[in-house]
This record gives structure tokens, C-alpha cells and sequence, in this order.
């Protein structure tokens, strides 16, 4: 380290500057604040200023004077929009309905990719490569663009997939009932295993190899090692990625937005929630229902967030 | 033990099918880009017709005096200055956070990492009302300044100035009469350059993929971002159906910049989707 060495002279050169090291801590309490500083105002610029405004405006409601002919005016309601929201049914069941969905589509995806995690673990490692480069090709592709290429790949007149199906004699569509939850899932997981997959191969791999030797040398298949011996010890990172994943399945919004032009009939405007808070804040443009509702949902996320956080501790302690 | 030959041929045999799955929509579009509008509908959409690939390039280019590259450009721009504003706010946060003691430092620490797992979209329509109110929406900074901050890359950055930066090394600089911020560009800031990458990779992705924040924050076409541009040709596609070819072509499109940015930084790549899982 050079700059330990260097003579006392060019130390002295700035004696006005210079501290001992004791003060250091001291001086700390400004220096790291000015370091935050950017970060800090950006902070409340972003975060707390639009949750703040967002809950005073939750507070207001558009109400036209007269007999709805006259002007609109914002007036203070207190928890109006709140309460209505707790009574709300659409709202309600547009979470309910993004959860239900994640959480059957969740279990699906996660264990594709546990399944895909756990054939990597046992090829070469040159397949290995290979198969990984060729699994995280979903991954690499923009969300917009994996939507728009599966709207094309279910549309009733230009897919090859019904082109095929049709030729064979089976005639389906892709919404529907039951058909347009399976077409979203098949969206979300064809995006999420590659990802997921390398999560997982990531804490397969963080294992102790000592862990199979015991399972082999009594003569255990490689299928019971896995799942026996593997599975059981990465529940963590499951855990973990279904929880984020669950999270985000609360904010989906623009697979069912984009897919809503094939099948307008079967997602309607408030298929999720967040579906429901664009159409009432840009459609209906009431404003002040819609920050109530991005601000209970938020809770909700959070409620869930914190529910999973408990669950996990509790597991893994 | 060695795995037998009928277990190598089902995993393989399964790999290979996930691997069809993967790979087969993308097949779809590269195929789709080369056609003209009456065989996108009349041919088999997994194999080529006649090819129109020049022509399809050529129509995603000229369309409304190619608005189509203005959106890659603002993309590019997006993302480029919006990773890089980001990744340097985080990374002095970070190392103000992890280098310096300060009261109330545990709870900003806390208030950071819970922040950080907000969904970004929850935000989306708070901000709006805020930057409308203000005037600021239709406006470059309109989407800037919410991609400047980045909580999670404020917790990578402390993450990474807590294991790369010795305590000692800063004190030798001081005893040079280093200034603080001194320190921080000149030795802290090399230190801390993998990290740095990991953030910019992972913000750059982001940016690039996100669709909800311009959505509500941008109304002028020319300043949309790829994402946003397809979308409202998603939209006009619903009247015209010669829609449809732009919008596949223009997807394979911008796909192009993001893989060629991945492949570059292929080497973080890795670490950075590990690193992302923690969001």
C-alpha cells in the first residue's frame, strides 16, 4: 500500500484538512447524509410526496354542483372512498381473482423449473450450457414483446398453433372460461422458468456435494436423490421466488391489457386490479377513487409481504 | 453410481422439449417478420413463404416519418441515462450508508430495503398525480427522475461498499489530506466498479422492458419508449389489419438492442440475476 509509505511531507501540505482518525466518526454524521443527499431528496420526491398527495387526494371526491350538469368540484369526503372500496365487489374480486390465478400458476412455473434445474444438475456440463442459454432466451426477450408475440400466437386467425389443432380435427379457442386463465399462465410461465430456473440451479449447486454421497453408497436412484435429498434443501429459495412472484402477480397489468384486444369478451376492464385502477383513473378519470385503491392494494402487497416474511422466518429458524 | 442410459435419454428427451417451448415463439416472430400481410394469414406460421423482409423493414422504418427508430432512440436514451443516474445515486447512498456512522442510519437502512420492495407499478399512479399537478408529465424527466431512484440499488451499493472498500484504505487517504468526496470518486468509486456494472445492468433492463410508467406518464408519441410504440400499434392494429406486420417486425426489432447489451455484459449477467431475484 503506497499510500502508506509516502513521506510526512506531502501530509503536512494540507494541515488545515488534515483530522485524526478518532474524529472521523464525528465528521461522519454530515459527510454520509451529503453521500445520501441525491438519493435522499429523489427519496421524497418519488416515494413519500406521491404517497402523501395520493392519500390527501383519497380523501377528496369529484362531485358535480347541481343536477350534474354544472361543473365538477373536489370536495373532502374523509373515508369515503375508503369505505366504499372495502364494499367494493369488482375491486375485491379483481385481487382475489390475481391470487387465486398466481398462486395455481406459481406452483406451475416454479416446479417446471425445479424439474428443468434438477435434469441440468444431472447432464454434462457442456449440455449444461447449451440447455441454459437456450431456457433464458424467454428471459432475454422484452415483457411487451413475449405479450405481443403469444397474442399473435392464440389469435383465431393467424395462429399455427390452432392451424395445427384444426388440420388435426381439434377445434379450440384460447379464451373463454377456464381456457383464458390457462392462456394467461402459459404467458407468465414461458417468461418466468428460464429465470427461475437458474435461481434454482443457483442453490442446487451451493450445496454440499458430501450431502448425495451418503444416498448413493446406500444405493439410492438419482431420482430419489432428488427428491430426497435436493428438494428438501433448497425449500428457501421456493419459498422465496413464489412469494415475489405472487407479489408481482398482484401487479399484472399488461399481459391481460394486451391480450384483452384478442378476447375483450373474457378480460374485462377489471380483470386485475391494477387493470381496474387505469380504467377508473383514464377511463372514468376519477382520480380520487383511483389513489385510494393504488393505496390499498398497496397495503394488501405489503400485508402479504409481511405474512410470507413471518412464515419463511419461522421456517427457516 | 452412474445415472443409466434410459435415465440420460428421458432428461435429455425432457430438456430438449422445454427447450422447443422456449424457443419455438421466438422461431414464430423471426419467421413472421419475413412475411407479407395475406401470408402471415394464409401460410403455416412456423415455416417461411415468399420472402418480404425488406419490405417489412422498410415499412417499420418509414412509418410517420420513422417515429419506429425515434422510439429505439428514446429507449436507448431511457435506459443508457437512467441506469447510469441511478446507478451513481445508489452507489454513493450505498457507500454513505455502509462508510459513515450517523444517527438514525439503522432506520433509513430500514426504510430502504422496505421501500425497495414496493412494487414500482403501486407507484406509478401516486407519481402521475404528483408530476401532473406540477406540470411535469409529457416531459423527458417525467420518467427520469423515477428511474434515478432506485432503493434496491441503493442496498446492492451498500452491499458492495461494505465488502469492497476497506476502512483502511480511506484512512490512509485521508492521512494524504484526501478530501471525502475525493475518496469517494477517486478510490471508492474503482473499488466499486463490478458492482457498479450490476446496477447499471439490472436498471438498463428494467428500463428497457418497463411499459407502465410511460404509460401514464408520456402522451406524445415521438417521446414513447420501443414498449410503449408497439403498444399503440397494437392499438391501430385493431382497425387496420396491415397493422400487423409492423408490429411483428418492430417487435424482432427491439429485441435486438437489449440482446446485443446482455451479450456484451454477458459476464455480470449471471451474478445480476441473482442479484435481481433479492427484489
Amino acid at each position: 500500500m503506497s499510500t502508506l509509505t509516502r513521506p510526512p511531507a506531502v501530509a503536512t501540505d494540507a494541515p488545515a484538512r488534515r483530522t485524526s482518525p478518532r474524529r472521523a466518526g464525528k465528521r461522519g454524521a454530515y459527510k454520509g447524509l451529503l453521500f445520501m443527499l441525491p438519493f435522499l431528496i429523489g427519496f421524497l420526491a418519488t416515494y413519500v410526496l406521491p404517497i402523501a398527495y395520493a392519500f390527501s387526494q383519497s380523501l377528496h371526491e369529484k362531485k358535480s354542483s347541481g343536477i350534474g350538469f354544472g361543473p365538477t368540484k373536489v370536495v373532502f369526503t374523509g373515508f369515503a372512498n375508503f369505505s366504499a372500496i372495502l364494499s367494493d365487489g369488482t375491486f375485491w374480486a379483481g385481487v382475489l381473482r390475481t391470487l387465486l390465478f398466481g398462486s395455481v400458476q406459481i406452483v406451475v412455473m416454479l416446479g417446471i423449473s425445479l424439474v428443468l434445474a434438477l435434469l441440468l444438475d444431472g447432464v454434462a456440463a457442456r449440455a449444461v450450457r447449451f440447455f441454459r442459454a437456450g431456457l433464458l432466451v424467454p428471459y432475454v426477450i422484452p415483457g411487451v414483446v413475449s405479450t405481443l408475440i403469444w397474442l399473435f400466437l392464440y389469435s383465431p386467425t393467424a395462429s399455427p398453433i390452432l392451424d395445427v389443432a384444426d388440420r388435426a380435427g381439434a377445434h379450440f379457442t384460447f379464451f373463454g372460461g377456464l381456457n383464458t386463465y390457462l392462456s394467461l399462465g402459459n404467458l407468465l410461465t414461458w417468461q418466468g422458468i428460464g429465470f427461475n430456473m437458474i435461481l434454482i440451479s443457483a442453490s442446487l449447486q451451493a450445496l454440499p456435494r458430501e450431502l448425495y454421497e451418503a444416498a448413493r453408497l446406500d444405493g439410492a436412484k438419482e431420482w430419489r436423490i432428488a427428491w430426497s435429498v435436493k428438494v428438501p434443501n433448497i425449500t428457501g429459495i421456493l419459498v422465496l421466488t413464489g412469494m415475489f412472484s405472487l407479489i408481482g402477480r398482484l401487479q399484472l397489468f399488461a399481459e391481460p391489457l394486451f391480450l384483452r384486444y384478442v378476447a375483450p369478451e373474457s378480460i374485462s376492464t377489471n380483470f386485475t386490479p391494477m387493470l381496474e385502477i387505469f380504467d377508473r383513473a383514464f377511463k372514468t378519470g376519477d382520480f380520487q377513487y383511483a389513489a385510494a385503491e393504488s393505496l390499498v392494494l398497496a397495503v394488501v402487497t405489503g400485508i402479504l409481504a409481511f405474512v410470507f416474511y413471518r412464515v419463511t422466518n419461522r421456517k427457516m429458524s | 453410481m452412474r445415472p443409466s442410459r434410459r435415465g440420460i435419454a428421458l432428461t435429455t428427451g425432457l430438456l430438449v422439449l422445454f427447450l422447443l417451448y422456449s424457443l419455438a415463439p421466438t422461431w414464430f416472430l423471426l419467421v413472421a417478420s419475413t412475411k407479407s400481410q395475406t401470408d402471415l394469414y394464409s401460410t403455416f406460421g412456423l415455416w417461411f413463404s415468399s420472402n418480404h423482409f425488406a419490405d417489412n423493414m422498410r415499412a417499420v422504418w418509414d412509418y410517420h416519418d420513422g417515429v419506429f427508430g425515434r422510439w429505439i432512440f428514446n429507449s436507448v436514451l431511457y435506459s443508457t441515462a437512467g441506469a447510469a443516474g441511478s446507478t451513481l445515486i445508489s452507489l454513493a447512498a450505498g457507500y454513505g450508508l455502509a462508510k459513515y456512522d450517523f444517527r438514525g442510519r439503522g432506520a433509513l437502512f430500514g426504510v430502504i430495503v422496505g421501500a425497495s420492495l414496493l412494487p414500482s407499478t403501486l407507484l406509478a399512479f401516486p407519481l402521475y398525480l404528483v408530476f401532473a399537478q406540477i406540470g411535469l408529465t409529457n416531459t423527458v424527466w417525467a420518467v427520469l427522475i423515477p428511474y434515478f431512484i432506485n432503493p434496491f440499488g441503493v442496498y446492492l451499493g451498500k452491499v458492495y461498499a461494505d465488502t469492497s472498500v476497506p476502512a483502511e484504505l480511506m484512512e490512509a487517504a485521508r492521512i494524504d489530506g484526501a478530501s471525502e468526496t475525493r475518496i469517494f470518486l477517486s478510490v471508492a468509486l474503482r473499488l466499486m466498479r463490478t458492482g457498479g456494472i450490476t446496477i447499471f445492468m439490472l436498471d438498463f433492463v428494467n428500463i428497457w422492458n418497463n411499459f407502465f410508467l410511460p404509460l401514464f406518464m408520456l402522451n406524445g408519441e415521438r417521446s414513447f419508449p420501443v414498449t410503449l410504440g408497439l403498444f399503440s400499434w397494437v392499438q391501430q392494429a385493431q382497425t387496420s389489419r396491415d397493422m400487423n406486420t409492423l408490429v411483428l417486425t418492430g417487435s424482432l426489432l427491439s429485441i435486438i438492442p437489449l440482446a446485443v447489451f446482455m451479450f456484451a455484459l454477458q459476464k455480470y449477467w449471471r451474478s445480476g440475476i441473482l442479484m435481481g431475484s433479492l427484489k
